[in-house]
């Protein structure tokens, strides 16, 4: 914004201060994340009498070679990514034509409609009822259940819907006048034109089934079902509890924490890849669905 | 649109396209008035397309969103899982007086209130406080390196959180309790305190949501007039006085905002992380509406109280939302959807 050069004495002291406050800030959220990546690499006895605090001590590979050698490790990867892929492709199949469909002038009750998907995000049945619905409609303990029963957000289509109003009717014209109809003007102007948007949903999707938790563990009694977070969550519970587990792992140099700590740097790795390819697109996403004139 | 440049038999696409369009219009204006049914049924097989587009949601929408809805009469009535929802008896108030009479349920609401009430005191302003930080970072690579770290944790799982918290704090392993060793205190487990399960559960959500929610202040900030800035340089003002006389002031519109859609949604305790951290022993501190609910509703089988408490807790966190977005429409008339 400015020149360096032209700063006061005073003011270069407050930037410098500023900095290092806003270093130290993001040193204290990194801290956290390199503090569980030392207690997944260190020994059992380290861990347990809390020697590590930044690196780690004695280091091993124990705790690693402990979970990659659990078969229910590897099932529930699989069905996190089975969740989130599948999840991701079903949402975006409702979302992308019905935001298309409730920006179109032409529909008859649009007003209805919004206000139809938009009071889901004012007033929610809560979670008994929805347990007992999804109950009802033999959904407990499958797959497919969660794959459809968490595939639309109202927040989501609103966001889609306000970005396809934007889009200037001209080039819907064009299309027109080429004989296109509704689904190709779709296809062919509305997606290619709002890649941004879409990029963002997509994000929002994959972020909240690759984290997803809650429903999974109440939903999915079967094993062979569960995703990675209820895996995690279950691993946390028992572990420190389980008398015959603190047996092996005295033998074995790992522990409790460092079994834990393996697991949650296990999960956070695929986070950590696809994050750099998604942060040009939600500070802007967040922004667009939000606040409406 | 590669095409869009071409032309029609030699004249502008463009003008193709006004002229198509006044046909168009001129056709609806001369045509003939029909009868209702017969317009509704021309519009339908014209516009048949947006309706197949449409109607996969919507039939969503009731099966999973409002069906449950139908489904919270049980809230009124003695449920019985053999009967179903339609075929219990009413009972009327009933489950609401039990609920009202029940202490463990006063003390859920109370405790939704009041951790809300402490992430509105300590939660709302990290944000502002960051953005405001974030304006006076002239080097640009260490400014987006630290945006990208402070993002990173909004993307994160509530069970790695709780993971992460667990580890931390634990009594004997958790790094916390190193460092107190290293001060010469003795060993605290956190985690089963109830003095200290609200400061680590606010703190946490400021670790995590701080980073995130400074974004929306940022793009307010991107937005004030440079100008401004200009004549505060002229008129020889330091940066300092700049954030108060002018940053501040020119986002205040988006912080009210921001404020009162937090307000509205008080009711909202983000209850997963809740119930990955609290324990019973920190169930007078933690415990709130939507994980007594759950264990209520779905761990004891209760279903209609618990469904009457969530009524409860829903109806509430309707009335501030409404209310919310009342207000934000008179101060800006902007409405939050």
């Amino acid at each position: 914004m400015m020149n360096w050069n032209l700063y006061s004495r005073g003011d270069k002291v407050y930037a410098v201060i500023v900095s290092v406050l806003i270093g130290m800030f993001t040193a204290a959220t990194l801290y956290p994340f390199i503090y569980i990546a030392a207690v997944s690499f260190s020994s059992g006895f380290a861990a347990q009498a809390g020697k590590v605090v930044l690196t780690p001590i004695d280091a091993t590979l124990e705790a690693y070679g402990y979970i990659i050698t659990d078969p229910q490790f590897w099932i529930s990867y699989r069905n996190t990514f089975i969740y989130t892929i599948g999840g991701t492709i079903v949402s975006l199949a409702f979302i992308v034509p019905c935001a298309y469909a409730l920006s179109r002038p032409q529909l008859k009750g649009r007003r209805f409609f919004n206000l139809f998907i938009a009071f889901t995000m004012w007033f929610n049945a809560g979670l008994i009822p929805f347990f007992l619905n999804m109950r009802d409609l033999g959904l407990l303990d499958s797959m497919f259940g969660i794959v459809i029963a968490f595939a639309i957000n109202a927040f989501n289509i609103i966001l889609l819907r306000n970005f396809f109003e934007s889009i200037p009717q001209s080039f819907e014209e064009a299309a027109r006048m080429d004989g296109a109809n509704d689904f190709q003007v779709l296809w062919k102007v509305f997606i290619p034109l709002s890649k941004p948007a879409i990029a963002t949903i997509t994000l929002f999707c994959i972020v909240a089934r690759w984290n997803g938790f809650f429903w999974a563990m109440v939903l999915l009694q079967s094993e062979d079902k569960i995703p990675l977070q209820v895996f995690l969550r279950h691993t946390i519970a028992t572990l420190s509890d389980d008398d015959e587990f603190a047996m092996v792992q005295t033998a074995a140099g790992f522990s409790a924490e460092t079994v834990t700590a393996a697991i949650i740097i296990c999960s956070i790795i695929p986070v950590l890849i696809v994050y750099p390819f998604i942060q040009k697109y939600f500070e802007k996403g967040i922004l667009l669905g939000g606040v409406k004139e | 649109m590669a095409d869009r440049n071409s032309d029609v038999g030699g004249i502008p696409m463009e003008e193709v396209v006004v002229e198509a369009n006044e046909a168009i219009r001129e056709r609806r204006r001369t045509r003939v008035p029909e009868k209702n049914w017969v317009r509704v049924w021309d519009h339908f097989r014209r516009e048949w397309q947006i309706y197949a587009m449409l109607v996969p949601t919507i039939i969503w929408f009731l099966v999973f969103l409002y069906k449950p809805m139908y489904g919270l009469q049980i809230a009124f009535k003695d449920y019985s899982i053999f009967r179903g929802v339609a075929g219990s008896p009413w009972v009327g108030w009933e489950h609401f007086q039990t609920l009202f009479a029940n202490d463990q349920f006063i003390r859920a609401v109370r405790n939704t209130i009041t951790i809300s009430f402490y992430n509105l005191l300590f939660g709302f302003p990290a944000p502002i406080i960051l953005a405001l930080m974030f304006n006076e970072v002239l080097h640009a690579s260490y400014k987006r390196t630290a945006q990208t770290i402070v993002y990173l944790p909004h993307f994160i799982s509530s069970v790695i959180i709780a993971g992460i918290v667990i580890t931390a704090f634990s009594p004997t392993a958790g790094i916390i309790n190193t460092i107190l060793g290293w001060l010469g205190m003795d060993a605290v487990y956190f985690l089963t305190q109830p003095g200290w399960f609200r400061p680590i559960f606010v703190g946490t959500g400021i670790w995590q949501e701080a980073g995130f929610g400074s974004i929306v202040f940022l793009a307010a900030i991107a937005g004030v007039n440079p100008s401004l800035y200009e004549s505060a340089v002229v008129d020889g003002a330091n940066r300092w006085q700049m954030m108060w006389k002018i940053t501040i002031p020119s986002i205040l519109p988006t912080i009210l905002i921001m404020l009162i859609i937090r307000i509205g949604n008080v009711m909202e305790v983000s209850f997963e992380l809740v119930l990955l951290l609290y324990q019973p022993a920190t169930y007078a501190t933690a415990d709130v509406v939507n994980t007594w609910v759950y264990r209520q509703g779905l761990q004891s089988g209760q279903y209609d109280l618990a469904a009457a408490a969530g009524l409860f807790n829903a109806v509430v966190a309707f009335v501030l939302v409404m209310a919310a977005n009342t207000l934000s429409r008179r101060y800006s008339r902007t409405s939050l959807w």
